[in-house]
């Protein structure tokens, strides 16, 4: 029995709730809780379970305060409460946490929540509010004030290794806005053309505006348990059907020390979780139907496809050349518009977004889509990934 | 007009340290560059951690390096994204590889060096600048890849 394997098909998600999703600072005067509560409040009324059935949170990236929320939401007993380590890199994982719990007997009933507020702390400036570590000494002098930028030190690795170019990224980030376009979940909705991209103000080479992610605010919910429960519910069940998060050692603090050997310093240290995840499952990458790629940048969206396996490694760039992830594509990805174009909740859109596809009621719907991946965050362990599938 | 790179914005960089990591300052503080050695089975380890994730033994000799090394990846930041940077536009975050047999890299600036000579594989030096309180090590593009 592969790792992983024990909770194939075993939990579903059954409900998904959400707030708009608005540019910075416009949820106030909301507060980060009230964010978190509404999400849930929805989700639970999407499963059309009472929000007091819940019993359990999983979580990522520091998580919330199980406490405030039982007591806020009148949740009368949480049996489970757990948070993936490291930062945006578990978002796909704390929905496998959740299934974990619940496999276990540990809960029934277990939400996964994000809230994110950025009035006071833009997340695109986040290394700027790290307190001073003997670890952070050995980079926080140099100026890479934002995620975006310390990125930018492996999509240059990855041009000089394998020919990638800006006009791949700008593929990702093109294709990324025409799926946003009229989506009514989206914050950008405008056409950009390839005139617009390399006319955006570049920031941190290779990365200009456009290959960055919004700064948004919100929060997305979603419901999981159990299989037999969810087919009582009210909808059509998505199921968990594979999940890991983790990482290789050789990825380890990734972009916090650069230390990752020759071979995976220019990718985006998921191919451990990649190989995992297609042990535990019924599919490969030649089975999935859609993916939700974590795209906080857009380099990092190329570096993704080939660590699942959707290319060979380096051939990322052609891969996207040839419009394998535009939504007529081999490989439709990021069908809501994701992070660049259509809101960052740190990664819960994606998640959103898969289990929309695999009810079918996703506004750029996937013809049949029967298996969706979704990955969480390329950053310092652990990274993680998700295999949802329909119910059908 | 030849573009130089410049010094990364200061802000508000403070220095710490604890009893694996400290040699490694007060050496730069020194001018000096050197990285902790396993005195078990020869490895080298950055940064500088309590144990040596090939043989778990935990003491270390401080090698000096020569200073040199080359390109590994870099970026040019041509935007400030903080208020009051914008007069250190562009500058040079980078990853060197440190000659000297030690298979490490340093996340550094690239400073006083032409941007047009700037590339992956270039060999540069290192020099030591204040931050605040504290020395950190930097490079500049070797004598002879000075192109202007």
């Amino acid at each position: 029995m592969s790792v992983g394997f024990g909770i194939r098909d075993r939990t579903a998600i059954v409900g998904l709730g959400a707030t708009p999703i608005v540019k910075r600072g416009q949820s106030a005067p909301q507060t980060l809780d009230e964010l978190a509560c509404k999400a849930i409040l929805a989700a639970a009324s999407d499963a059309g379970l009472p929000v007091t059935a819940i019993d359990g949170f999983a979580y990522f990236a520091g998580g919330h305060d199980s406490g405030a929320l039982a007591e806020t939401l009148g949740i009368p007993e949480v049996r489970f409460s757990a948070t993936l380590t490291g930062s945006g890199g578990g978002s796909a994982g704390a929905v496998g946490l959740a299934s974990a719990a619940i496999v276990a007997g540990m809960a029934e009933t277990v939400v996964v929540v994000c809230a994110v507020q950025q009035a006071d702390l833009r997340y695109g400036a986040m290394p700027t509010s790290y307190e001073a570590t003997p670890d952070g000494s050995f980079y926080q002098s140099t100026g890479l004030v934002g995620p975006g930028h310390m990125f930018a030190l492996l999509a240059q690795r990855h041009m000089h290794l394998y020919g990638t170019t800006r006009d791949h990224f700008a593929e990702v980030a093109l294709s990324t806005r025409a799926n946003a376009i009229d989506h009514p979940y989206a914050v950008m909705r405008k056409p950009m053309t390839r005139e617009d991209y390399f006319a955006a103000p570049m920031i941190a080479d290779p990365h200009c505006l456009f290959d960055f992610c919004l700064e948004t605010d919100g929060a997305v919910a979603v419901i999981v348990t159990s299989a037999e429960r969810a087919r009582d519910l009210r909808r059509r069940p998505v199921m968990v059907h594979s999940s890991a998060h983790g990482g290789a050692r050789d990825w380890g603090r990734s972009i916090y020390w650069m230390g990752m050997p020759d071979e995976s310093f220019a990718s985006s240290g998921h191919a451990a979780i990649a190989r995992r995840l297609y042990d535990a499952s019924d599919v490969g990458p030649e089975g999935i139907d859609t993916a939700q790629v974590y795209d906080h940048f857009s380099s990092q969206v190329i570096l993704q496809l080939e660590d699942y396996g959707f290319c060979a490694k380096g051939e990322g760039g052609p891969f996207v050349a040839s419009g394998a992830i535009r939504r007529d594509g081999a490989l439709p990805v990021n069908t809501d518009g994701g992070q660049l174009s259509g809101g960052y909740i740190w990664g819960m859109t994606h998640i959103r977004e898969a289990v929309e596809q695999l009810r079918g009621t996703a506004f750029h719907q996937v013809p049949d889509a029967r298996f969706a991946l979704v990955t969480g965050g390329p950053s310092n362990l652990p990274v993680s990934g998700l295999i949802l599938r329909s119910d059908a | 007009m030849t573009r130089i790179a410049n010094r990364p914005p200061d802000i508000g960089f403070a220095l710490a340290t604890d009893r694996w990591t400290a040699p490694f300052w007060e050496a730069v503080a020194t001018h000096r560059l050197t990285a902790p050695r396993c005195t078990t089975c020869g490895h080298f380890r950055m940064p500088p951690t309590p144990f040596c994730p090939w043989c778990r033994a935990q003491a270390v000799d401080w090698v000096d390096l020569p200073g040199t090394g080359r390109i590994y990846s870099y970026t040019i930041v041509e935007r400030a994204t903080l208020p009051g940077t914008e007069g250190h536009i562009p500058y040079v975050p980078a990853v060197v590889s440190l000659d000297g047999g030690c298979g490490i890299r340093l996340i550094t600036n690239i400073v006083d060096s032409p941007i047009d000579g700037i590339a992956i594989g270039a060999p540069v030096t290192v020099v030591f600048d204040p931050v605040g309180e504290a020395i950190v090590p930097r490079f500049r593009l070797s004598e002879g890849q000075r192109r202007t």
